[in-house]
């Protein structure tokens, strides 16, 4: 009896214990010169290992879309910058911040949850504490901070990579040209579209991080528990990268 | 003063200790002796609040650091210099780095002096040319070492040492016992030694709690040990220095029957 209903409260517990840590995590940090060091090598490792994947997997479903697109649509009726017009906002609103989302929750995700998670059960973690430290902002703050300003800029390199991937195939496919591409894109243009797409990446990041972090900070078992966490950093991420984007539509949108 | 009052733990139903009371005044050595699994470093996690006891209470000069805000808690820490049994050293740092980050984190030292004093504690721990080196390319013997030096970096006022000669060879651990035994003679540090080596009980300890069955089975100075009759204890030292004794001679082996 008391055992299924600790089953059932498990993930209000769970998601209390997420919340405490990254509430803690933020809550008085005191030194700020080693925070900020921290902040930024993690900036610089978040872009050099996740820049080439990134753009790698833009450029590609950029130029599938167009190739899907001139497919599905065109037609004696409708006009070749048509293509421009729907490929430009997909990648825009959904195709960048998720393509991205999805690889940094393996790549960057995976490694977080890794790195805490061998601090932890190689006992580093109990090491920065018993020097007085305050492991949980020390470890967990800079790796938020970088996740949340770094994913927006990855995002906006995915566009643009994303979108010339499309013009390159439009061009070497002959579908169409590029002063039509950039024609069609421009036809429907919202404004809205690249901050609401940037508006995903910044939640993306917060999530990848936090949730790697959570799950690294909390290892427990060996190198096992480690492998474990390593993989349920990046399974769960996902799994929230896809709640969120649903959620963000369907209220932004 | 390190207190421990009645301190009770236990871990998904297994009792690791019971009732366990321990007092460690001002410049004391205190050895922890006791078998694999029996809960020394446990207890150690105690006197620095890395674990909270189910029931009792731990005094760190007369706070109760269990009952402490966490800002105070950390500020206790400071006191301390913990080597972890498994040395511990941050690896994603080089073994100069491990030993500053103390230096660097909480003192306003200059880089010049910092150096200097991390080749200092080098050099304690008979290690002087390995700074540039990572953890992962260090031996288990040294790492431990690197550990130590990191540990004594800020001139504690309380140092554990988790098991701080396992795993070395017996020239290197009787330089450890001295740099452990000058620490405590010239700065008056009180120390918690965990170990298994009764050789090094000899020679740094003043006094030896002896963990049995969750529970604190005996106590007393070093003196005292050479004179007990407790069964377990009595057990304990003689395998120790059947280990650490004087060598027999070397069997006769022959490849050939
Ligand atoms: N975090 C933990 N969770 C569950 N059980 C634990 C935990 N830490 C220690 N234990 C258990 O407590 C007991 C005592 O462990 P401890 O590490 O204190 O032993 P020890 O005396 O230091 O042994 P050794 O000399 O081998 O280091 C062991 O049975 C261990 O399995
Ligand atoms: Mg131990």
């Amino acid at each position: 009896m008391t055992h299924s209903l600790t089953w059932l409260l498990r993930p209000v517990t769970i998601l209390g214990k997420y919340s405490l840590l990254i509430a803690r995590a933020f809550v008085s940090p005191d030194d700020f010169r080693t925070y900020r060091k921290n902040t930024i090598s993690e900036m610089i490792r978040i872009g050099v290992e996740s820049l080439p994947i990134v753009a790698l997997a833009a450029a590609f479903s950029g130029a599938v879309t167009t190739v899907q697109v001139s497919y599905q649509l065109v037609s004696v009726f409708l006009p070749a910058t048509v293509i421009g017009s729907v490929v430009a906002p997909s990648i825009i609103l959904e195709l960048a911040p998720v393509v991205t989302g999805f690889i940094l929750a393996g790549r960057v995700g995976a490694r977080i949850a890794a790195e805490l998670g061998t601090m932890r059960v190689t006992e580093q973690i109990d090491a920065l504490e018993t020097m007085g430290l305050n492991s949980i902002s020390y470890l967990i703050a800079p790796r938020i901070l970088a996740g949340v300003v770094m994913f927006p800029m990855l995002y906006v390199a995915a566009c643009a990579v994303g979108i010339g991937g499309g013009i390159v195939v439009a061009n070497l496919g002959g579908y169409l040209t590029t002063q039509e591409f950039v024609q069609g894109a421009q036809n429907f243009f919202r404004p809205f579209d690249p901050y609401f797409g940037l508006s995903k990446a910044f939640v993306f990041g917060f999530i990848i991080t936090s949730v790697s972090c959570y799950m690294g900070y909390f290892t427990a078992g060996g190198a096992e528990g480690v492998g474990k966490s390593t993989t349920q950093a990046a399974v769960m991420s996902c799994v929230f990268i896809l709640i969120a984007d649903l959620v963000l539509a369907v209220a932004l949108l | 003063m390190i207190r421990l009052e009645h301190i009770s733990k236990q871990f998904n139903n297994m009792v690791v200790l019971r009732d366990v009371s321990l007092d460690i005044p001002e410049g004391e050595t205190l050895a922890i002796i006791g078998r694999s699994g029996s809960g020394k470093s446990v207890l150690m996690k105690h006197a620095v609040g890395l674990l909270t006891p189910d029931q009792g209470r731990v005094f760190v000069d007369d706070a109760n650091i269990n009952a402490v805000p966490y800002k105070e808690l950390r500020r206790i820490r400071r006191k301390f210099g913990v080597l972890f049994q498994g040395g511990a050293l941050f690896d994603s740092m080089s073994s100069f780095e491990n030993i500053a980050f103390p230096l660097r984190t909480f003192t306003g030292n200059a880089d010049q002096a910092i150096r200097t004093r991390v080749q200092e504690c080098l050099e304690m721990v008979q290690l002087p040319n390995i700074g540039t080196k990572m953890p992962s390319e260090l031996s288990g013997g040294m790492r431990k070492r690197v550990a130590l030096a990191r540990a004594i970096a800020l001139q504690p006022k309380y140092i554990i040492y988790d098991e701080p000669t396992s795993g070395l060879d017996p020239s290197t651990s009787n330089h450890i016992n001295e740099l452990i035994l000058s620490l405590n003679e010239q700065l008056r540090v009180t120390s918690i030694v965990i170990t298994h080596d009764m050789h090094s009980v000899l020679a740094i300890a003043d006094r030896v709690a002896f963990i049995h069955k969750t529970r604190i089975a005996w106590t007393g100075t070093v003196r005292d040990l050479h004179r007990t009759d407790h069964e377990a204890l009595l057990d304990f030292v003689r395998a120790s220095e059947y280990v650490i004794g004087e060598p027999t001679a070397a069997p006769e082996v022959s490849l050939h029957p």
